[in-house]
């Protein structure tokens, strides 16, 4: 067990690895898969970021992509409303998501459980249809296209590096939560959320912050995606999308710390490249789904774990 | 933005019924939503897709019929009972054995049903829109209130309340009916007293997926039929059943009321952004009522 503070070199060197992998993958492929992974950094971090609330927090967080998406459209609308630097859509996007967080979970963390997804639902779906039918500010249906970026990210390797960069530090930053204080507290509030109160934890607060610092990532994914795709559009904000998110988590193992990033990249994935097969890719998914709830319970992620621990355990 | 414009007594008055007509159609829906929910604990992300069905299966049998009068009826008659063979294939090949899981298997469960439908509905009638046409007794409209009130919404307007009583009468006066009301509200007392509660929760699954092959059998004429009328239904019916009381089949009236009417209303307010009335009514019942308007079941 690695003590907090201590920097164990055999725990930290697949991560390494993998991290100088992602660094020359676009020496090695083509232009077409260095773009896959950015969408698969994006969609990473965003349920990463779900993560935050649902698998450490245990909260119904149901509609995260609305967050995502106030995020997106905020960046999106500063890039083509205004003639301000792009930094400031950077800032503003993770600033104006956290804030929606706040509002909406300031309302949520008042109920329980399926009544806090519910209601976030109905917030978010107010918002969606806001902007789906606030034409002349938002495009509408139709949503935003053609945003430009400036050249230093402007291409497919350039938006790429800069992606992983900052996907790198809200990793380093989300897992030094996890690791926190504030971060175990809140595994306690979803573990035991009575007997915190009973300690004197302020559990709501507790767990508003922990929104409050989900959907600021996710302002930040949702600011990378427009970097990514150069558009955005109502379906951002779409509870279907929440559900994917969602499901990203749940597939990964919503109680490991990397399971969501599997999840992610496992859907994204099926989606690109079941999808130059067959336009039924989502049949597919369905039918894979339902493979995993009936033998991978724990998710991928969970899985792997476990079976790590137990042949750990057979060792000894 | 135009308020209060030309928004006559009469523009009131046809908006109002239009909506209730409308709301009819999502108590039928949203009933059977309310009815799993409340005996299985279930919340079925695939009731959207049990619908879309319903209206699609519509659309076929009318053609197969001939259209017209004939086949308008037998759609109507034929198509919750195609949604309900294809619901029970559903329940017994792979949701009852995972009654013992946790809510969110089980959410995850119905949404991967919710995909796999979505693609067999392409699969089946392609992505096309269709349509059926209403036949001559109900086509055309009346005169009320000096505008014109569709005649098809009147005959909405009686099936709602058909629908209800019936239903009422079943889970109230059936034997089977009241064997699925005590398994909502205490499962194990029902197996301990010998019922087999694995058909029970078949039964009550068949049945609130019948009720949303209804409710689109009915909508169909109304609307063009195409794919994603899963994803739309699918978040206000619950949005619905949640505001009326989870499991409560008044409370899913009482939602779909306010959920149908303030939609007309936007209609005639503030038309382009009439979506949002209805999720706004929404907001303000959970912040008053975070557990619905009426007792849940849960």
């Amino acid at each position: 067990m690695v003590q907090s503070g201590s920097f164990n070199w055999k725990r930290i060197w697949p991560y390494a690895a993998v991290f100088i992998a992602l660094l020359l993958l676009p020496l090695a492929v083509s232009r077409f898969y260095v773009y896959i992974t950015s969408v698969i950094f994006v969609t990473a971090l965003v349920a990463m970021s779900l993560n935050m609330v649902v698998g450490h927090g245990g909260m119904y967080q149901f509609h995260h992509a609305a967050f995502y998406g106030v995020g997106a459209y905020t960046f999106a609308l500063i890039l083509t409303r205004t003639g301000w630097p792009v930094w400031i859509g950077f800032v503003a996007a993770p600033v104006a998501a956290a804030l929606t967080g706040l509002v909406i979970g300031w309302f949520c963390v008042r109920l329980n459980k399926l009544y806090f997804g519910m209601l976030q639902i109905s917030l978010g779906s107010l918002i969606w249809a806001i902007i789906f039918r606030w034409y002349s500010l938002t495009g509408g249906d139709d949503g935003i296209h053609g945003i430009p970026m400036p050249s230093a990210i402007g291409t497919i390797s350039r938006s790429y590096y800069f992606i992983l960069l900052i996907l790198g530090a809200c990793v380093v930053v989300m897992y030094m939560i996890y690791r926190s204080p504030f971060g175990k507290t809140l595994q306690a509030i979803r573990d035991n959320p009575e007997r915190c109160e009973a300690v004197g934890i302020h559990v709501k607060r507790h767990q508003l912050l922990g929104i409050v610092v989900a959907t600021f990532f996710a302002g930040i994914a949702g600011s990378l995606f427009v970097v990514v795709e150069g558009s955005v559009f109502p379906d951002l904000l779409f509870w279907v999308l929440s559900l994917e998110i969602f499901i990203m988590c749940l597939l990964g193992g919503w109680f490991t710390f990397a399971g969501p990033i599997i999840g992610a990249a496992i859907m994204v994935s099926l989606r690109t490249f079941v999808g130059t097969y067959t336009e039924y890719w989502t049949l597919i998914l369905g039918v894979i789904l339902i493979l995993l709830i009936f033998f991978l319970p724990e998710g991928v992620m969970g899985f792997i774990i476990s079976r790590l621990r137990t042949d750990k355990a057979v060792e000894e | 933005m135009e308020w209060g414009q030309s928004i006559t007594f009469s523009a009131l008055g046809v908006h109002l019924l239009v909506g209730l007509s409308r709301a009819m159609i999502l108590f039928i829906v949203c009933s059977g939503l309310s009815f799993v929910l409340g005996v299985l604990r279930v919340p079925n992300v695939a009731h959207g897709s049990l619908y879309m069905i319903g209206a699609f299966a519509a659309f076929t049998l009318n053609q197969l019929f001939g259209g017209g009068a004939v086949g308008f009826w037998m759609a109507l008659a034929l198509s919750p009972f195609v949604v309900a063979a294809v619901s029970l294939v559903a329940e017994r090949a792979l949701f009852c054995r995972l009654y013992q899981r946790e809510h969110l298997m089980l959410l995850l469960f119905t949404f991967a049903l919710m995909l796999i439908l979505g693609d067999l509905v392409k699969i089946v009638w392609g992505a096309d829109y269709r349509s059926i046409t209403v036949p001559e007794l109900l086509e055309g409209s009346f005169a009320v209130l000096g505008s014109s009130f569709p005649k098809y919404n009147l005959f909405l307007l009686l099936m709602g309340p058909v629908v209800a009583v019936g239903l009422w009468l079943f889970t109230n006066k059936t034997k089977i009916g009241k064997i699925a009301r005590a398994a909502a509200v205490d499962r194990e007392m029902v197996d301990a007293i010998g019922i087999n509660v694995s058909w029970v929760f078949a039964f009550a699954f068949v049945l609130g997926c019948f009720l949303a092959g209804l409710g689109g059998a009915l909508v169909a004429p109304t609307i063009s039929i195409t794919l994603g009328m899963d994803h739309d239904i699918v978040i206000e019916a619950f949005l619905i059943v949640t505001i009326g009381g989870l499991g409560n089949m008044w409370g899913a009236l009482i939602g779909s009321l306010i959920f149908g009417v303030t939609q007309s209303l936007g209609v005639l307010f503030w038309p382009q952004f009439a979506i949002v009335f209805p999720y706004m009514a929404v907001v303000i019942v959970l912040i008053w009522r975070p557990t619905g308007m009426l007792k849940s079941v849960w």
